[in-house]
């Protein structure tokens, strides 16, 4: 059993809140208040209705017990395929929080931010360099709207030579913002079927290819952690068309410093700075998601872009709005410049020789884990890995125990568990990524929990159905919270309470 | 080959074992499947590798090159705005717990996120006065314009109607996301006392194929107070939504909730509960609206549940509105949202509570409203429009307003955002922002400053 503490379920903010407390202090107003009320009372409201009252102590209590019911990277390996969770750099947070950074308004006259614009202007060069492209917008806040951004270029190159396309071709192995970002920039989505080898089916492809195509959206390495080797003749029969190819980055950590998406025919693709490059992902976000472009889709970058002069007064950076081709802005400002601040940090500390190790280090941690369980597991897709590796639940269907059990009970030894039923193309799928940040014993040890849980599903399979036995709650009904959504604590709603 | 990194575990020695347990020779046959054509026989061309100690020193330096920002007394708002931060905020969101996990998609494991979400969403649906708020945006102009999209997919007309009192840059971002839809956008005016023209709504809403949306900001860019039960009103008559954008939330604890003056739809920036400027992000989107739009909000939702044992537990859920189920058929492609920004907003709000919150706008509007009364007394200063504000406002210079801005730059102050930024036609106008941050002796400072301009 687990300490009372760990298991002792915290009542909501508005639970615990008592008339009369309060958290906070203000400075005595030092102007006449009364100018205040001159506002008529239509604009007015006479309170914050359910709005909590609490004192500060209550107010870290409260938070500091609901972060002790969370896992987090700092507690383990959290091998979630795709998602790229490792270590967020100390320094990092440090930095990023420097007054000299973190004060800064964005309407800043240009010349008393030139920190800032340096900073992105270095960023955009080293992002440059990794990934051998000519350009790299910062402003998209996430890699979902990275490549919405990234296919609004697309559309407005094609249509500035007079057809913008109909159609965006995807493959099913690919993450779901590819189809949705597609759709919201105004494109019919197709998928394109993968081959036995879980890669894109090249005649497939060919055969599709016609005028209608505006471009590829293709994830390399694959969802199945698989590198598109085919990926120039990909290139050049998309190429051959007239349509473009682009390339969802979120498995880039597999790569850096060995091959870069500019050598390989990429047009356009946008990566993830809280993958690849470290920064935390906060129970959710926030992110960043640049895009990369070569010199065919400059012009249709978003505004502002930052750019470098050297004149007489010395080097000055500049923002850049008068761009007549631009898609225009898909945010306000400049983007999420305090996870540029952490992304930048990250490249100064690793190097290129950090970087490749980074990236060598994570294939060698997803090979291992792949060596342990592969004797175990099933593993559907037999090719080379890079980053991470799918396993599925067939060999366990005997046992009746699937993929979700098997998560479930990899709480109870102390892990959080692996992407679950990702990629669609592979049935119970278990896609697990541990990245570089984790040691061997540490591999070991899940590679040894996985195991047990193996032994497990076939000994007492009823354990691991049930599973988790350990954590805070149990397995929730989500049917039910989703058949009848309480979004919302409200003062009249019977049942609340714990 | 190479040494090892602080940040990465594997020795050289590990490294040997782990390629003898996979059955290869060495690293690179990992990488057999990349075509040898494509592999990099150099190093990358990046700065680096730097120690901890060399790194601060370097992220120091580009700091101290945003000149002098501590010295200058500062009336920025214009989308973003300086507010004080209690230091509980940066202490508990630092919780690794908390900023170094993942989505909550493994709810067990994940109840903290899950709980404070709830939470949030909560206290966005009070200051609102609305029934549903999803679990964050970006930030605010692209909460806006997946607003609009949500008022769209709700009831398609292919046609909004925005007032010119919508931050600019919020404009643009809604034309750029809706530029490749068969969406238009049509604008209205403002009145001559600044706020937004509600006979001119109702004539855009009435014209031809309607609209699904009348879309306001509140305050507005110009710091105005709308009319928003007249606005509504408007929008209602020709069977539109009213959407009221916020970019300054802390209006919220003194101004009636948009929800109950008829909004159908409240969203905006969050960033003003706690996360900082930071040069323009990461912020905060945040979205509420009222029960109708709930199969059709985009983004994370938390509702509460049980466990099998009957215990209270928190869930995301409606996921089938989202991108990873429905693809190219999702409400919206967002995947990634702000969930630490949320939670700052959430555990500011919780500190300030519902006494701290108002008191602080109430600074916020004393001030201001102390600042446009010295402003409208002093020499050469004209105030433009007539309507109440609650932070912020627009002062006309007796000269171009970028010039003044350089010339008092080199007195140490930074006296708001020339609004010929945005609006060409606007060249001697000035956007002030006053917060508590700024205390009086700055607010007659300025008046001293820019009187001298005349």
């Amino acid at each position: 059993m687990e300490p009372r503490s760990l298991r002792r379920p915290e009542g909501l903010l508005f639970e615990i809140s008592r008339p009369g407390r309060r958290g906070y202090s203000l400075p005595p107003l030092d102007i006449p208040e009364a100018r205040a009320f001159d506002l008529e009372p239509r604009y007015v409201r006479p309170e914050i209705e359910g709005f909590p009252e609490l004192s500060e102590t209550e107010v870290v209590r409260h938070y500091t017990r609901l972060s002790r019911l969370n896992y987090a990277i700092d507690l383990g390996l959290y091998p979630l395929g795709s998602c790229t969770m490792k270590y967020n750099p100390k320094i990092n947070e440090k930095v990023a929080r420097l007054p000299g950074l973190a004060d800064i308004h964005p309407q800043m006259p240009e010349e008393s931010a030139q920190g800032c614009l340096r900073l992105m202007h270095d960023l955009e060069a080293a992002l440059c360099a990794i990934c051998g492209m000519d350009r790299f917008t910062l402003q998209p806040a996430a890699g979902a709207q990275g490549e919405q951004t990234g296919i609004m270029m697309v559309r407005a190159y094609h249509r500035e030579r007079g057809n913008p396309r109909q159609v965006v071709l995807i493959p099913d192995s690919a993450h779901g913002t590819n189809p949705s970002s597609a759709h919201l920039s105004g494109y019919r989505v197709e998928p394109i079927a993968s081959n036995e080898r879980g890669c894109v089916d090249l005649g497939a492809l060919r055969r599709r290819l016609d005028e209608e195509v505006a471009v590829l959206m293709l994830t390399n390495p694959n969802t199945l952690g698989i590198f598109e080797s085919e990926i120039e003749e990909i290139a050049r029969a998309v190429h051959a068309r007239g349509a473009l190819l682009y390339m969802d980055g979120a498995n880039l950590n597999a790569f850096v410093g060995i091959a870069r998406p500019g050598d390989m025919g990429v047009d356009v693709h946008h990566i993830n700075l809280h993958k690849t490059f470290s920064t935390p992902h906060g129970g959710g976000g926030p992110g960043a998601g640049p895009v990369g472009v070569k010199k065919i889709l400059e012009p249709y970058l978003p505004v502002p872009v930052v750019e470098r002069t050297e004149g007489k007064e010395g080097t000055l950076h500049r923002l850049r709005h008068d761009r007549p081709k631009s898609i225009g802005k898909v945010r306000s400002f400049f983007g999420n410049f305090g996870m540029l601040v952490r992304a930048y940090a990250y490249v100064l500390a690793l190097g290129p020789q950090g970087l490749r190790r980074m990236a060598e280090t994570a294939v060698l941690n997803a090979n291992y884990l792949r060596a342990r369980l592969e004797p175990t597991y099933h593993l559907p897709y037999t090719d080379p890995s890079l980053h991470e590796v799918v396993l599925s639940d067939r060999h366990l269907e005997a046992a009746g125990v699937h993929t979700l059990d098997i998560a479930k009970r990899l709480m109870d030894y102390g892990f959080h568990p692996m992407t679950i039923y990702f990629p669609l193309i592979v049935k119970g799928a278990m896609m697990i990524e541990p990245t570089e940040s984790e040691s061997r014993e540490e591999l070991d040890a899940f590679a040894e929990a996985m195991l047990r849980i193996d032994e497990e599903a076939r000994r007492d399979p009823e354990l691991v159905r049930t599973a988790p036995h350990t954590t805070p709650v149990r397995r929730l009904d989500e049917v039910g919270a989703a058949r009848h959504p309480v979004l919302r604590w409200s003062p009249s709603r019977p049942g609340a309470g714990s | 080959m190479g040494d090892g990194h602080r940040y990465i575990p594997a020795s050289d020695a590990d490294r040997a074992a782990m390629l003898r347990e996979i059955g290869v020779p060495g690293i690179d046959d990992l990488f057999a499947s990349i075509p040898p054509a494509l592999r990099l026989t150099k190093p990358l061309a990046v700065p680096g590798p730097l120690s901890e100690m060399e790194l601060l020193a370097e992220l120091a330096a580009r700091g101290g090159e945003n000149r002098a920002f501590e010295a200058h007394a500062q009336f920025l708002g214009g989308g973003a705005y300086r507010h004080f931060t209690p230091s509980i905020v940066d202490h508990l969101i630092g919780r690794t717990e908390f900023y170094s996990s993942y989505t909550p998609y493994q709810p067990e494991i994940s109840q903290g996120t899950l709980q404070a979400i709830f939470e949030y969403q909560t206290l966005i649906c009070q200051l609102a006065g609305l029934d549903i708020a999803n679990a964050s945006m970006y930030e605010g102009a692209s909460a806006l314009a997946e607003g609009v999209l949500m008022a769209e997919r709700l009831s398609p007309k292919g046609r909004v109607v925005l007032s010119a009192g919508v931050h600019p840059e919020y404009a643009r971002v809604v034309r750029t996301y809706l530029d490749n839809l068969d969406v238009a956008i049509a604008t209205i005016g403002q009145r001559p006392d600044g706020t937004a023209d509600a006979e001119a709504a109702r004539r855009a809403l009435g014209e031809g194929t309607r609209a699904s949306a009348l879309v306001i900001q509140h305050p507005n860019f110009f710091g105005c107070l709308e009319e928003v039960e007249e606005l509504a009103r408007a929008a209602h008559q020709a069977g539109a939504a009213l959407i009221v954008a916020v970019s300054e939330p802390v209006a919220l604890g003194l101004l009636k909730a948009p929800g109950h003056q008829g909004a159908d739809i409240l969203l905006g920036e969050g960033h003003s509960f706690g996360v900082p400027l930071s040069f323009g992000g990461p912020y905060l989107g945040f979205m509420a609206a009222r029960n109708a739009f709930l199969r059709n909000m985009p983004g994370r939702l938390v509702g509460e549940t049980r466990d099998v044992d009957g215990r209270r537990g928190y869930v995301l859920t409606l996921s089938t509105r989202e991108q990873h189920i429905r693809r190219e058929k999702a409400t919206s492609n967002i995947c990634t949202n702000e969930g630490l920004c949320a939670l700052t907003a959430a555990i500011f709000m919780a500190a300030l509570g519902k006494e701290g919150l108002r008191e602080l706008a109430v600074h916020n509007h004393a001030k201001a409203a102390y600042a446009q009364k010295r402003l409208a007394a002093t020499r050469g200063l004209r105030l433009p429009h007539g309507a109440p504000i609650f932070n912020e406002f627009v002062v006309t210079l007796p000269v171009a307003a970028e010039a003044a801005v350089r010339a008092l730059g080199e007195r140490g102050l930074v006296p708001g955002i020339p609004l010929s930024r945005y609006l060409p036609e606007r060249e001697r106008d000035l956007l002030v922002c006053v917060t508590e941050v700024n205390p009086r002796s700055e607010i007659d400072r300025l008046a001293a400053e820019l009187g001298r301009l005349a």
